[in-house]
This record gives structure tokens, sequence and C-alpha cells, in this order.
């Protein structure tokens, strides 16, 4: 599934980043790569963007951005 | 000598030139570099200077800020890099470091908020972190001054005995290993001669990075080469050519901090940032507090504070004119010299320091918004209304600040990292109604519409705000087509900011604006009180119909005969308003011979009511005063970029007059 479907609380492993151009590579500079470990804190009050926690700090994306992350769910 | 100072956003930047360079800074402009940046002598060393860079995650070609690192460093070669780090999330800072250490520049690592690593019970192996990245490691807290001359000490060393960073490899053996190295090897002979190290180069190169394959006067059969080995990295690594090129920096940074850090318990700082963020962006009391806050802080400048300190000022301004009026009296000077002392400067002045108390209060509150993390929510929380007229959520606070004055809210743009959002930006702040206008438009709604006052005023800011929006979507298709940039933003932890740190903001804000704005404003009101002062054989005028500012709007009076008011005076009084929109009611009733108890009366003479609105229109829409025009003109950094604003803003004014005349012409 897709980081804008990970409900909040839930954390995942990042599988693939998607995307193209300067945003990717944000995302990829800001440590959001495979194999990391990543969780949705909290929906905006207009519900986007997300908070999403990653590396011990907070991030904050739009759900359309998030959508090109691929994750799979940690049962916890 | 010259020391570069790099480090991500939220790291305490900031915090440390100001540690390093006290009140010594100043704005200096580097060739090739668009923005201004601060340079401060450091204290202690004098022959030491440090720039303090924008704050940046990564050297890419994509944004503003990256570019401009990236240039002051190839092109100005500082001797030291001074790369800051926020310890409490050393993973992500690091990103950035092992850039760095890839351009060969003698550099000293920073670990900023130490005080927090230790309060929480971690510990961070300093000299073993060293050794792995073989620079100097410093633990300072630039808030509480600690570890400073250090740091100094150190980069003084390195820098003079051109120390340079002693690991050069941060891959482990693998595909990437070899793609770089062999990438390396074609190009070093080609990086030597430019003066570039060729590891940057060759990693830059393996980026995509056309710039460097330009910059190193690469042929095409090397440029194939390279893609060959890149394209073989690729299949062998199962990663794209950026994904792998971050892998491999994360897994370096990964085996570093699992040597080097032992993290503490979760720190405090962040337990309370969370308590702090489920009640500031809750999703109900989010946008309540907001407003409640913005509303506070405006009250505040414009009622309380800042109203207090500018009607003291005016009393003192007033003080000196009444003692200068007196003085210049007793010697008998000539009447027009009297004159341009009272009416032209000191009044150019006052006007200038007017704005003064407003610019330093807001500045106060909106830098302690910044410096505790809150702004970022306001961005974080705003951010959907915004995105559909592309910006992000971070151009809020300075529009919001548009309704209260379009000068701090120009200046206030400078925390938007992105180019291309200031930019656009400080074009819709003016469609933000500011308060200098209300006075008119309460002289206009009382004479004309008197059963309907409220509406009028509301109505106008909407018009503003949706023209705005109307704007900002034209916009957005036409001249900012292109990419706005991610918005992938840090949510940082709240922080108290340093008094330091906001009472040189405010001293910045305060002298800024008096240095650059104040000739344009001087020169503007002395030449409009010449053209008050005198008609066009140059004798001083008794009546003030016959001064050549009344010839001009003659002239100009015909331009506005389609908008319902092709009076010279209504011209007159527009142009009056340049000087300040306060103007506009003042010299109206100068020009009608009336007081202000009859400006009702004497307005119904020259305007229709459907003209009367047609004329409020163009006063909401055209060109802000001049203090705002010199404001724009300091922040885009162009005399010919402002001019073509002022003009624009006086065009759309008149079409949208226009229009609405010629079509409720229609309906009266």
């Amino acid at each position: 599934m897709t980081l804008n479907k990970l409900p909040v609380g839930k954390s995942a492993i990042i599988t693939r980043v998607g995307g193209e151009g300067a945003l990717r590579l944000r995302l990829l500079d800001m440590g959001l790569i495979p194999k990391t470990r990543v969780s949705v804190r909290k929906i905006a009050p207009l519900g986007d963007p997300i908070e999403i926690d990653i590396r011990g700090y907070e991030l904050t994306l739009r759900i359309e951005d998030a959508k090109n992350i691929e994750v799979k769910c940690i049962d916890e | 000598m010259i020391f570069a100072l790099v480090g991500n956003q939220n790291c305490g930047k900031t915090t440390l030139f100001n540690c390093l360079t006290g009140a010594n800074q100043r704005v200096g402009n580097f060739p090739g570099v668009t923005v201004e940046q601060k340079i401060g002598v450091i204290k202690g060393a004098r022959d030491c200077s440090v720039v303090d860079l924008p704050g940046i995650y990564s050297i890419r070609p994509y944004s503003n800020e990256e570019i401009i690192t990236r240039d002051f460093i190839l092109n100005e070669k500082p001797d030291g890099i001074i790369n800051i780090l926020d310890a409490t999330n050393i993973e992500r800072n690091l990103y950035l470091t092992l850039q760095l250490l890839e351009l060969r520049i003698p550099t000293v690592v920073v670990l900023n908020m130490m005080d927090e690593v230790r309060g929480n019970g971690g510990t961070i192996n300093i000299k073993k972190m060293s050794e792995r990245l073989g620079v100097p490691v410093v633990p300072i807290s630039a808030a509480k001054n600690e570890g400073i001359s250090e740091l100094v000490d150190q980069i003084i060393y390195v820098a003079k005995n051109k120390i340079k960073p002693k690991v050069t490899d941060f891959c482990a053996y693998g595909p990437v290993h070899r793609c770089i190295h062999a990438v390396t090897h074609l190009i070093a002979d080609h990086a030597e001669a430019c003066g570039i190290s060729a590891r940057f180069a060759a990693i830059k190169l393996i980026e995509g990075d056309a710039f460097y394959a330009q910059k190193l006067g690469l042929n095409k059969n090397e440029l194939e080469m390279i893609e060959h080995s890149v394209i073989e990295m690729e299949n062998e690594e199962g990663l794209d050519r950026n994904a792998a090129l971050a892998n491999m920096r994360y897994s370096f940074i990964e085996a570093v901090c699992a040597e080097t850090v032992v993290k503490g318990r979760e720190s405090k700082e962040r337990l309370r940032s969370i308590k702090i963020d489920n009640v500031l962006t809750n999703k109900y009391l989010a946008l309540p507090i907001f407003l409640a806050v913005m509303f506070l802080i405006f009250w505040l400048t414009f009622n309380v504070i800042g109203g207090f300190l500018s009607d003291k000022l005016s009393e003192g301004i007033d003080i000196m004119i009444e003692l200068t009026d007196k003085a210049l009296d007793n010697y008998g000077i000539n009447p027009v010299v009297h004159s341009l002392v009272i009416d032209g400067i000191l009044t150019g002045v006052g006007n200038v320091l007017s704005f003064l108390p407003i610019i330093v209060t807001l500045f106060f509150f909106l830098s302690i918004l910044e410096d505790t993390g809150y702004m970022a929510r306001v961005a974080f929380v705003m951010d959907k209304l915004l995105r559909k007229i592309g910006l992000s959520g971070k151009s809020f606070v300075p529009m919001l600040i548009g309704f209260g004055c379009s000068v701090p809210a120009f200046m206030a743009t400078r925390t938007l990292t992105s180019e291309r959002d200031r930019k656009l930006t400080i074009l819709l702040v003016p469609y933000m109604s500011c308060s200098a206008k209300i006075p008119i438009y309460g002289v206009f709604a009382a004479a004309f519409f008197p059963e309907h006052r409220a509406l009028v005023m509301i109505g106008l800011y909407v018009i503003g705000i949706l023209l705005g929006i109307v704007f900002a979507l034209l916009m957005k298709h036409t001249v900012f087509r292109g990419k706005p940039i991610p918005f992938v933003m840090e949510l940082p932890n709240y922080r108290m900011p340093s008094p330091r740190s906001v009472l040189l903001l405010m001293w910045e804000k305060a002298k800024d604006f008096i240095e650059r704005a104040f000739t344009i404003i001087f020169l503007a009101t002395i030449v409009i009180w010449f053209l008050q002062k005198f008609d066009i054989r140059l004798n001083e005028v008794s009546d003030s119909a016959d001064s050549i500012l009344a010839h001009i709007g003659r002239l100009l009076a015909p331009i506005f005969t389609p908008l319902g008011f092709g009076d010279w005076r209504a011209a007159t009084a527009l142009i009056c308003g340049f000087s300040a929109k306060e103007a506009v009611v003042s010299s109206l009733s100068v020009l009608l011979d009336i007081n202000a108890g009859q400006m009702g009366e004497g307005l119904s003479q020259m305007f229709t009511p459907l003209a009367a609105f047609s004329f409020l229109l163009f006063t909401l829409l055209y060109t802000p005063c001049m203090a705002a025009v010199a404001t724009i003109r300091r922040e885009l950094n162009s005399g010919v970029k402002t001019f073509a604003v002022v003009i624009m803003q006086c065009f759309i004014a008149w079409l949208v007059a226009f229009v609405f005349y010629q079509i409720g012409g229609l309906f009266v």
C-alpha cells in the first residue's frame, strides 16, 4: 500500500519511493529510502497534509506526494 | 579568512551565527548570488569572517537555496566550512555533512544542542565520530553559548593549515563503490583543472547533474562511459542512481551512529512538543487558536504597543516641527525654504518613522512565532487552502500581515525558502487591503452608502481577496508556471526563542527599513511637496488648484473619465495617495476646500454613488504607498521589476474599476 493509506499511529517499512524530479530527490534526501521505518503521526485539520515520523524527527508532506511512497505495514 | 556556515534548517544556525559575530553583521553581496547573504566578523578573530548560508538539507540544483550554497562554495572558495548539526536529530543532519566532506575543503563539524542530548541521558563519542568522519567534531550549545571558543580555535586551525577531511570514502564495497570510483578516475584530470573535488563531481555526474558535465567540459565519449557504468550499477544494486546514492550515504551514517551515538530516553523536548501539538494542531482547535493568536498580535501591534509608540513618536515629531517652525520664523527665513523644511523634509521624516514602531513590534512577535516552531505548524495547518493558488502554507502569515500593513508583510516573506513562492507572495500581498485604506473607505461609505457602511467595507476586503485569488491563478498558469518547490517540511520541536536572536532580528529589520526605504520615501515626499508648492512657472502657489500637481491631475483626469471620476481633483488625490494612503482623504478635503466634517456633501458633488464605488475599487487595487514600493524594490532587488509591478497594479486597478463602472452603468 502507499503511505497516505497508513492509519494514524501505525508503523510501516518503506519499500519503494516513486515520483519524479525535485520532489523525489527531496524525499530521498530527507531519509525516506527503502527499508526505513516510518509512521504516521497526524493528519492536518483540513485533511491534508500529513505529519510523519521518520528517523526520529517529524516531517510533513502532502497526501498527493505520499501516494508515491510504497510501504509495508509492520504487525505489532 | 572567510568561512561558510552551512547546515539544515532548524538546527540553530542563526543562533550560532549570532554567537560568533555578535552585532558585527552586515549584508554581503556576492557575484552570481541573487539573494543577499549575511556576513559577520568573528568575535575575537578580527581577520576571520563567517557567511551565513541558507539552511539546506542537501546540495542539489533544485532549489534556489541549494544553488546559492553550491555557487558560494565553488566560486568564493571559502577557507573553511563550519557545518552545524542538530545533535538531537543527527542521522538526517549528517546527510548534508557527507556531501560537504566530499568537497575536500577544511571543515569542522559542529554538534549543536548537545545540552539537550545530555539532558536526556544520551551521549555522543566525539573522538570516535571525529575519526570516522575524518574532521574535527566540536560539541556546542549555541543557545547557551557553550563550546563556541573551541569551535573558533578548531576552524581557524584547520583553515590555516589547510587540513582537508581525512576520510574520503563513504561507500561500502559493492556496485555503488565501484561506480563512484570508476567515474572519479575517469574525470579526475578535468576536475583538478577546474579546482573541484573529483569525488564530489563524480557523484554529481552520477546523479545526472548537467551543471558539472558542462563545467568539467566532458566530451560525448566520456559522458557515455559514465552513463554506462551508472546503468551497470543500477542493475546490480537494484535501485536507481539517486536512491542508490542516498542509500549509500544513509548506510554509512547508520554505521557511524551505531558506533558513536548512545540514544537517551525519548527526549523531554520531543514529548513536550507532542503535547503542545495535541492542542495547537488539534483537528478542532488549530484554526481557532491560530486566528486568536494572529488577532492578538494584530491588536497588540496596531492598537496597543505599536499604536502607543507611533503616537509618542508623532508627538515627538510634532514638537520637533513646532520648535523648528519657531526657530525658522524667528530667523526670518525665506518662506519657501521654511515650507521645504517643515512640509517637505520633516513631514517626510515623520512619514518614514511612523512605520517603525509597527515594524519593530510586528517582528518581535513574528520572530517569536518563527523561533518557537509555531510558524511551521501554521504552514502545516493552512497548506491545503493555499495550495489551490499555487503556494504553500508558509505564505499564509505574510499575506495575513498585509491586512495590517504591506511593508512588514513584504519583509516577512523573507522566511519563505522558495524564491518562486516569495515573489508570488509579494505580488499577492497588496490585494490584502491595508489598514491605511480604512479612512478612505470610511469617508466614502459614510457619504454615499450610509445605510450599508459595513457591507461596503467588508465587500471591499472580500473583493480584494477574490481578485488576489484570480490573480494568483492567472500567475500560476503563466509567469509562475514552473513546478513549485515540493512541500516537504520538517516540523521542529518547540523551543524557547533566544532573546538575543529576537532582539537582533528586530534591530536588523528596523535598520534595514530605515536604510533602504529612507532615501526613496524621503525623495518622493520632497517631490510631492515641490509639485504641490509651485505652479508650472515655479512661482509659489496661493491656490492649490494652480500647482504643478493639479496640472498633472488635469492631464491624468481623462484617463479616469471612463471610470466615472474624471475630475482633476480625484486624480490629484490619488497621486497624493502614493505618499501615504491616508493622504487621499486629506488632499480631497484640501482640494475641495472644505473641512473634514463636510466631506460627505463635497464628495457627493464630485461623484455619483456608482463612481464613488468605482473610485474605492481603484484605491483598493492601485499601487500601494511609496514605503511599500520601496520595500518591494528592496525585496525584489530590482528597480525595473518594481516599476513593472507598480504599472501592473495601476493597470489592474483601472481595468477592474472600468469594468465595474461600465457594467454598473447599464443597471443604474
